[in-house]
């Protein structure tokens, strides 16, 4: 599904991802964990199309086209969908029209029928409840004064609506509160099929007891210096990093 | 004194020539003109020649240029003219569900044909100013006391001119529950000059939503000048709204004064959504406790057009409130300015005064001027100002476009967030509804009339 060669990156002319391997697989899922400033978000947003991240070299296929070569929203109505660390708040964009314009646009591109105005509220209701998401919510603006937990969620009702192939989960439990927490797993889980496959970045293994991975890596100074099991997020979540940097010469 | 001179002489040629032809038609203006307003006239005059068409060295107009708008040659249009054509025939207001009293004023002059007024609640007067001027001349009073000729010169023409407009009177404690709509065409066979003059009159306790609506109905070139004179006595409640679309070779110059007296309550709210070149002054005198001003106003241009707003709220008593917010679009080589002066006089304690100016530019090559001015000689007051000049957020863009929506579509539902904030402040649901579609479609770089374009132009 998703395969990065060597992928290096630069931002402001500072090297931030440094030959980055990875091969995923649908039904999969995997966790990126690591120290804060590691790379993780920078390897998200890269994968979402995000301009100001310039790659210098390797390359990444998705379903078999080059992904990098895509615009973002080709990206995500091909079925990538990132859930951002910081979703950003968007004033006088109410959030209906919002999810209504990405649904169909979605489905335009795979030349189905647009939702009307009643059918997309009937499709949006069934997966409010499902990652139990506040109407009050989807009255205001594009995240306006919600709560980082808010936002979270909100995420995650986006990633409902709009059902993707390959879901990247940037720290989506950072900020929840512990019902939330299971609330998210549980809606992540309820996606999941054998077609698709989820990326969760997450600096905690609480998150890998709802959402289990069946791959943990360690991004490491640009790199991925460690991968396996889901036994290594216990590992890491008993001993932190240090003997992660020791072992790559710090 | 040196500046004085050269200011003099730089203004010379074509302020004479408005001197001249002032004294040429001078018979004209007097004739059939009620003395409350013939009484003003020569001392505007006089008012204008001391300061002349400004130039850029006049500080209030630094970011437009009248004089060669000025200079072009125009019929002047000082007296009654019949419309040729029924105008009730020609032009509908076809905003679906706003119901108004509807009255049309042509080249400036109240049409004499105005049908569509309807029942107005008793006492209110919606007529031309000119035969309340005859007719009732008390209650025209006011009449130039609100707008002052020697503090600016195209007040100061505009009064040495007046002849007609509309005049609106609420009296006591009257609520007019329909908006008022005033259509004001522009439609002659030549190049014209337009003077129009308007007054609105509210007593204590009268409520009144006004829409005045610019329209031109052909190609012609036009110089429009005009003063509206607003008076909002104790508790009145005025909603304001004037929306401006008129084509690329219109001079549209608007002077709007307005007093408020204690515990009013005016929201002004302008729409430019086309127009050559557009000058609007608003400027409000808070003359009593615990009167509320709003001023919204917003832009979307293109091309070479220009927008100049110039505000100014003087906060003559305590515990007034007052809140700015002007939002422009630019596109291509367009240039805009915001100048928002606010006055606290001494002793006006408690003052809330707020102002913020927004602009998006979408070219490298479209300019915004954004200028406030706080004169604050009071102090205990709450004033905050802003101004922005910038881009579409990048951040919201990536977002919308991370979830599968084009960029053209994302960077126009940016676009029409960025003006909502004003549009959401239009209390009348038709009319915002019709003007949100009309800044999407100016958005998407649609012409967006508010009507059926009778000419097909590239304008
Ligand atoms: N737009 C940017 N401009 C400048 N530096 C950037 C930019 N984006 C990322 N960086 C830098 O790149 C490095 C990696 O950042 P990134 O956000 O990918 O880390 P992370 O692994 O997601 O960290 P965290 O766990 O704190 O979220 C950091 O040093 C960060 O400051
Ligand atoms: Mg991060």
């Amino acid at each position: 599904m998703l395969s990065i060669k060597d992928l290096f990156v630069e931002v402001e002319g500072m090297e931030i991802l440094k030959g980055i391997n990875l091969v995923v697989k649908p039904g999969e899922i995997h966790a990126i964990m690591g120290p804060n400033g590691s790379g993780k978000s920078t390897l998200a947003n890269v994968l979402a199309g995000k301009e100001e991240y310039t790659v210098t070299h390797g390359e990444v296929t998705y379903l078999g086209e080059d992904l990098l070569d895509m615009a973002p929203e080709e990206r995500a109505q091909k079925g990538l969908f990132l859930s951002f660390q910081y979703p950003v708040e968007i004033p006088g964009v109410p959030m209906v029209n919002f999810l209504k314009t990405a649904v169909n646009e979605h489905r335009r591109s795979r030349g189905e029928k647009e939702l009307t105005a009643g059918e997309f509220l009937k499709f949006m209701r069934t997966k409010m409840e499902m990652v139990d998401m506040h109407a009050q919510l989807t009255n205001r603006s594009v995240n306006e004064g919600f709560s980082g937990g808010e936002k979270k969620k909100n995420e995650i009702f986006q990633m409902a609506l709009l059902e993707p192939r390959l879901a990247i989960l940037d720290e989506t439990d950072s900020g929840l509160d512990i019902d939330a927490l299971k609330t998210v797993a549980h809606g992540v889980n309820a996606l999941r099929n054998s077609g698709n496959a989820t990326i969760v970045v997450t600096h905690y293994q609480r998150l890998l007891d709802y959402i289990v991975p069946d791959h943990v890596h360690v991004l490491y100074g640009g790199k991925i210096v460690k991968s396996a099991g889901k036994e290594l997020a216990f590992e890491l979540e008993e001993k932190g990093y240090d003997w992660i940097k020791k072992e790559n010469g710090e | 004194m040196e500046s004085n001179m050269s200011i003099l002489i730089e203004n010379t040629d074509v302020s004479l020539k408005y001197a001249a032809h002032y004294n040429s038609v001078k018979e004209v203006l007097f004739r059939n003109s009620a003395e409350e307003m013939n009484a003003h006239r020569k001392k505007a005059l006089q008012d204008f020649i001391t300061q002349g068409i400004p130039t850029r060295k006049n500080e209030n107009y630094k970011y437009t240029n009248l004089q060669p708008r000025f200079s072009s040659e125009f019929r002047y249009i000082h007296e009654r003219e019949p419309a040729e054509v029924d105008l009730h025939a020609v032009f509908r207001c076809d905003v679906p569900l706003l119901d108004t009293h509807l009255a049309f004023l042509f080249n400036g002059w109240f049409y004499e044909d105005n049908s569509k007024i309807g029942e107005l609640p008793s006492g209110v007067i919606l007529d031309s100013l000119e035969n309340v001027a005859h007719n009732n001349p008390g209650l025209i009073r006011k009449y130039a006391s609100l707008a002052q000729t020697e503090d600016d010169p195209l007040v100061a023409l505009n009064t040495a001119f007046a002849k007609d407009g509309y005049f609106l009177y609420v009296p006591e404690n009257t609520t007019v529950e329909l908006p008022v709509q005033l259509i004001n065409f522009l439609q002659a066979k030549e190049s014209a000059y337009v003077t129009q003059r308007n007054f609105i009159y509210l007593e204590e306790g009268a409520h009144v939503k006004v829409i005045s609506c610019d329209h031109t109905l052909n190609l012609n070139h036009y110089l429009n000048n005009s003063v509206t004179e607003i008076f909002a006595g104790p508790n009145a409640n005025l909603e304001y709204y004037t929306l401006q679309n008129q084509h690329n070779y219109t001079t549209s110059l608007n002077s709007v004064f307005i007093h408020q007296e204690k515990d009013s309550k005016v929201t002004t709210l302008n729409s430019s959504l086309h127009g050559g070149l557009i000058r609007n002054n608003l400027k409000f005198n808070m003359d009593g406790e615990n009167a509320e001003a709003f001023l919204y106003g917003m832009a979307f241009i293109d091309r070479k057009q220009h927008v100049d707003n110039f505000t100014q709220v003087i906060h003559g008593k305590p515990h007034c409130m007052s809140n700015q917010v002007y939002k422009n679009v630019l596109d291509d080589e367009s240039t805009g300015a915001f100048t928002g002066r606010i006055h606290v006089v001494r002793d006006a304690q408690k003052t809330n005064a707020f102002q913020r100016n927004n602009n998006i530019l979408l070219t490298d090559k479209a300019t915004m001027q954004s200028k406030p001015q706080l004169i604050i000689d009071a102090d205990d007051v709450k004033c905050s100002h802003g101004a922005t000049v910038g881009q579409i957020d990048e951040e919201a863009l990536f977002y919308l476009r991370a979830r599968g929506i084009d960029e053209a579509k994302a960077r126009l539902m940016m676009m029409n967030a960025f003006a909502y904030e004003v549009i959401q402040q239009i209390s009348i649901e038709p009319l915002r509804k019709r003007i949100n579609e009309l800044v999407d479609k100016r958005l998407r770089g649609e012409v967006a009339r508010c009507h059926d374009c009778a000419y097909n132009c590239e304008c």
